[in-house]
C-alpha cells in the first residue's frame, strides 16, 4: 500500500469532461440539452495501486472509465497515460496504448461473444497484437486459463458452459493477455452471487500482486471497494466529491454525501445495526441535464445553506494532502464523531 | 408461539421437469409467519427462495412445475384453492411486491389506474373513492405532489419512486402479509435506505407481517425478526436474527457471512470464500448439499441432515455436526488474520 505522493503517477486524468448531447428534430437534429455525465474531473492513479471508484448509477462512474480507456471521445480535457497525452490520439496509434490499459466488464454475459470459444476470446488480444507465433498464442492461452483458476482443458468451451463467476475469470484472462499496466475493472462482481464474488476479489488481489498490475475499481458496493482500494474517489452527479486514502475515508468522511453514502450500507451485525444512525438523503439524485447550481448536492445535503447553492465548493485538502473533498461545510472530525442531529451550520 | 402462525409452509416440494431431468426446486420447506413478523429469507441465486414464495401465491403457471405439500394462510390450503379463490387473496390477504420496479409495473397504464384496479376488484367501490385511495396510498408511500403523480405513467418516475408506487399497491387493500422478492436489489443505496425504512415505518404502522427475500445479509440483519437460511432447495438455518448473525451453526451460514466486505470490521488481508459453486439442482444427489463445498464433512454427511432443533432453543440447523463440534471449528476458521489500521 503506497500512499507515496512523489514519483510519477501512471495514470493523470485532467479537467476530463464528457457531454452527451441530446438532440431533437427529425432534419435538423438541433442540439437542445446536454447531459454533464462527467464534469470537469481530475485526478491520478499512482503504480502500483487500486483506486477505487464509487458513486450511484447515473452519477458518471462508467462513463468516465470509458472516457479514461477511449471508449468514448472525450468533450474537453486529458488523459495521460504513462507519461503520453492519450486524449486525442488517432485510432491507429491509440493501438499500442491499450496494450498497457485494459478493462475488465460488469456483465460477464454480455461482455463475452457466445459464438466464440474461449480459446479465441483470450487470444483475439494476442493475434490483433501479433503476438507470436499460432504455437506461442495456444501456450499463452492455456497458461492465462491457469491463472484465473479455469483448467486449460476449457480452451474449447463456449462461453454458455461457464457459470457467472468463471465467465469473469474469462473476462479477466482476456484483460490480462497483452500485460497490460492499468486494468479498469467496471463493477467486476456486481452481478455475481457472495460466494463467488469474493472468490473474484481474491484473484483479482493475487494478480495484482502477481503482475504488479495497477487498477481502477469501479463499484457501488462501498464494502468491496474499501476492500480492494488503497485509494478511493466518490463521485456524484459528474463530479468527484471525495478522495482519500480507503481506511481514512470510512473512518472520517468529510463530505455529507461521503457520510449519507457509507451509512446507507446494511451492516450485517443486528445489534450494530440497531445502534447506528441512519442517515436516510430526501430525493433522488437531480438529472445530470440539468444540474444544481452551486454544489450538486446540496438540495439532498443537510447541512446546506446559501453559499451552496450559490458557489460550486473546490477541492481542497483536509487534514492531509491525499484526503481531499469539495464541500463548503465540510465534516470535522468532532462533528463526524458526534454525528447526531442535524448540525448547526457554521458558516466555513 | 402458542396461537396459530398466520402463514404455514409445511414440507413444500416445487420441481419442474425438464428436456435433462428434473430439476427439484424446492425440496422440502417448512415455515412459519407469525402476525406483525417480519421474516428474511436468504440465499443466493438458485436456492430457490423466491420460487417457494412464488408457490405460495400460486404464481408459477408453468405446466411442467410439480407442487407437493401444503401451504396453510389461516387455517387454509392455498395449494388446494381455485384459480378463483386464490384470486381472492391474492392481493388482498397475501400481496407481492418483485425485485425489478422497472418490468413489474404495465408501462401502458396511468400508475392510479393500476392501483385502482386492485382496489376495485377485491372491493365494491366507486371509481371516485378508489382513486382517492390511491392518492392516499401514493402519499403514504411518499411520492411528493401524489394527486399530479397519480395520473402519470410508470416512466415518468424513478425507479425509487416506482418500487414506492409498487409498494403503494401492495398496501392498497390492506394484505395480512407483504411478501418482498428483493424489494431493493435494483436500487442504489441510499434509494434503498429509502425505501428499507418505507417498508419499516409501514409495517410498524400496519402491523403487516413480512416476508423479505434478499440475498444480502445486511438487509436481513436491519429489518428481520427471523431468519431462514437457504441453500440448494433447502432450508439449512433457521433462528431469531440475532442467533443467526451470532452463532450461526451451518457452515454455508458461516461461509455467506465470512465472504462479505464489511464495513463493520477491519479489513482482512483476504476475503473468506466458499470454494466451488452451488450444486445443479438437476438430480441432485442425497445427502447434504453443502458437502462438496464444505470443510468440515465427514461420513454423515452422505445422509441428507434433517433441519432440526439441536440447541433446544428454537434455532434450527440442518448439519450433521456436533452442536460442540461447530463451536470448535468456528472458533478456529474465525477471523482470519486481520490488518492493523494502516494510515
Amino acid at each position: 500500500m503506497s500512499t507515496d505522493h512523489d514519483g510519477d503517477a501512471l495514470l493523470r486524468v485532467e479537467h476530463v469532461k464528457k457531454y452527451f448531447p441530446i438532440r431533437k428534430g427529425i432534419l435538423l437534429q438541433r442540439e437542445v440539452a446536454r447531459v454533464h455525465a462527467v464534469d470537469d474531473v481530475s485526478f491520478e492513479v499512482r503504480p502500483g495501486e487500486t483506486l477505487g471508484l464509487v458513486g450511484e448509477s447515473g452519477c458518471g462512474k462508467s462513463t468516465l472509465a470509458r472516457c479514461i480507456a477511449r471508449l468514448y471521445e472525450l468533450t474537453s480535457g486529458s488523459v495521460v497515460f504513462d507519461g503520453r497525452d492519450i486524449s486525442r490520439l488517432p485510432r491507429r496509434r491509440l493501438r499500442p496504448v491499450r496494450r498497457g490499459l485494459q478493462m475488465v466488464f460488469q456483465d460477464p454475459y454480455a461482455s463475452l461473444n457466445p459464438r466464440k470459444r474461449v480459446g479465441t476470446i483470450i487470444s483475439d488480444p494476442l493475434r490483433i497484437h501479433r503476438q507470436g507465433n499460432r504455437g506461442e498464442i495456444k501456450r499463452q492461452v492455456r497458461r492465462l486459463l491457469e491463472l484465473v483458476g479455469l483448467s486449460p482443458e476449457h480452451v474449447n468451451r463456449y462461453p454458455h458452459e461457464f457459470s457467472g463467476g468463471q465467465r469473469q475469470r474469462i473476462g479477466v484472462a482476456r484483460a490480462l493477455a497483452l500485460h497490460p499496466k492499468l486494468v479498469i475493472a467496471d463493477e467486476p462482481v456486481s452481478a455475481l452471487d457472495v460466494s463467488i464474488r469474493a472468490q473474484v476479489i481474491n484473484l483479482l488481489d493475487d494478480l495484482q500482486d502477481e503482475l504488479s498490475l495497477t487498477y481502477i475499481f469501479i463499484a457501488h458496493d462501498l464494502g468491496v471497494v474499501r476492500h480492494v482500494s488503497d485509494r478511493i474517489a466518490v463521485m456524484y452527479l459528474g463530479k468527484i466529491v471525495e478522495i482519500s486514502p480507503a481506511e481514512e475515508l470510512y473512518r472520517h468522511p468529510v463530505h455529507p454525501y461521503t457520510e449519507a453514502l457509507l451509512s446507507a450500507v446494511p451492516i450485517p451485525d443486528p445489534d450494530l445495526s440497531d445502534q447506528r444512525e441512519h442517515i436516510v438523503l430526501e430525493g433522488d439524485v437531480p438529472s445530470p441535464v440539468a444540474p444544481p447550481p452551486g454544489c450538486r448536492f446540496h438540495p439532498r445535503c443537510r447541512y446546506a445553506t446559501d453559499i451552496c447553492s450559490r458557489e460550486e465548493p473546490p477541492l481542497v485538502a483536509h487534514g492531509s494532502p491525499d484526503h481531499v473533498a469539495a464541500c463548503h461545510h465540510p465534516l470535522s472530525f468532532s462533528r463526524a464523531a458526534a454525528a447526531g442531529a442535524p448540525a448547526s451550520v457554521e458558516d466555513a | 408461539m402458542m396461537t396459530d402462525p398466520l402463514l404455514e409452509v409445511r414440507n413444500l416440494k416445487v420441481s419442474f421437469r425438464t428436456e435433462d431431468g428434473t430439476v427439484q426446486a424446492v425440496d422440502g420447506v417448512s415455515l412459519t409467519l407469525a402476525e406483525g413478523e417480519t421474516l428474511g429469507i436468504v440465499g443466493e441465486s438458485g436456492s430457490g427462495k423466491s420460487v417457494t414464495m412464488m408457490s405460495v401465491m400460486r404464481l408459477i403457471t408453468d405446466p411442467n412445475a410439480r407442487f407437493e405439500g401444503e401451504v396453510l394462510y389461516k387455517g387454509r390450503d392455498l395449494m388446494a384453492l381455485t384459480q378463483d379463490q386464490i384470486r381472492g387473496i391474492r392481493g388482498a390477504g397475501i400481496a407481492m411486491i418483485f425485485q425489478d420496479p422497472m418490468t413489474s409495473l404495465n408501462p401502458v397504464y396511468r400508475v392510479g389506474w393500476q392501483i385502482t384496479e386492485q382496489i376495485r376488484a377485491h372491493e365494491s367501490i366507486s371509481s371516485q373513492a378508489a382513486r382517492a385511495r390511491a392518492i392516499d396510498l401514493l402519499k403514504s408511500v411518499g411520492i411528493p405532489h401524489a394527486s399530479e403523480r397519480v395520473d402519470d405513467y410508470p416512466h415518468q418516475f424513478s425507479g425509487g419512486m416506482r418500487q414506492r408506487v409498487m409498494i403503494a399497491m401492495a398496501l392498497s387493500c390492506n394484505p395480512d402479509i407483504i411478501i418482498a422478492d428483493e424489494p431493493t436489489t435494483a436500487l442504489d443505496v441510499t434509494i434503498q435506505a429509502q425505501i428499507l425504512s418505507l417498508i419499516r415505518k409501514l409495517r410498524d404502522d400496519f402491523g403487516t407481517a413480512v416476508v423479505l427475500i434478499t440475498h444480502d445479509m445486511g438487509v436481513v440483519a436491519e429489518m428481520a425478526d427471523r431468519v431462514a437460511v437457504m441453500y440448494a432447495g433447502r432450508i439449512v438455518e433457521q433462528g431469531s436474527r440475532r442467533d443467526v448473525f451470532y452463532q450461526p451453526q451451518h457452515p454455508y451460514t458461516w461461509g455467506l457471512l465470512g465472504s462479505i466486505a464489511r464495513l463493520d470490521r477491519p479489513k482482512p488481508e483476504r476475503l473468506a470464500t466458499i470454494p466451488g459453486l452451488p450444486p445443479s439442482l438437476l438430480n441432485l444427489a442425497s445427502g447434504c448439499a453443502f458437502r462438496a463445498r464444505c470443510a468440515h464433512r465427514f461420513e454423515r454427511c452422505l445422509e441428507t441432515p434433517a433441519l432440526l432443533d439441536r440447541l433446544g432453543n428454537g434455532h434450527l440447523d440442518a448439519c450433521h455436526l456436533e452442536p460442540q463440534a461447530k463451536k470448535d471449528a468456528r472458533a478456529e476458521a474465525a477471523p482470519p488474520e486481520l490488518v492493523e489500521d494502516a494510515p
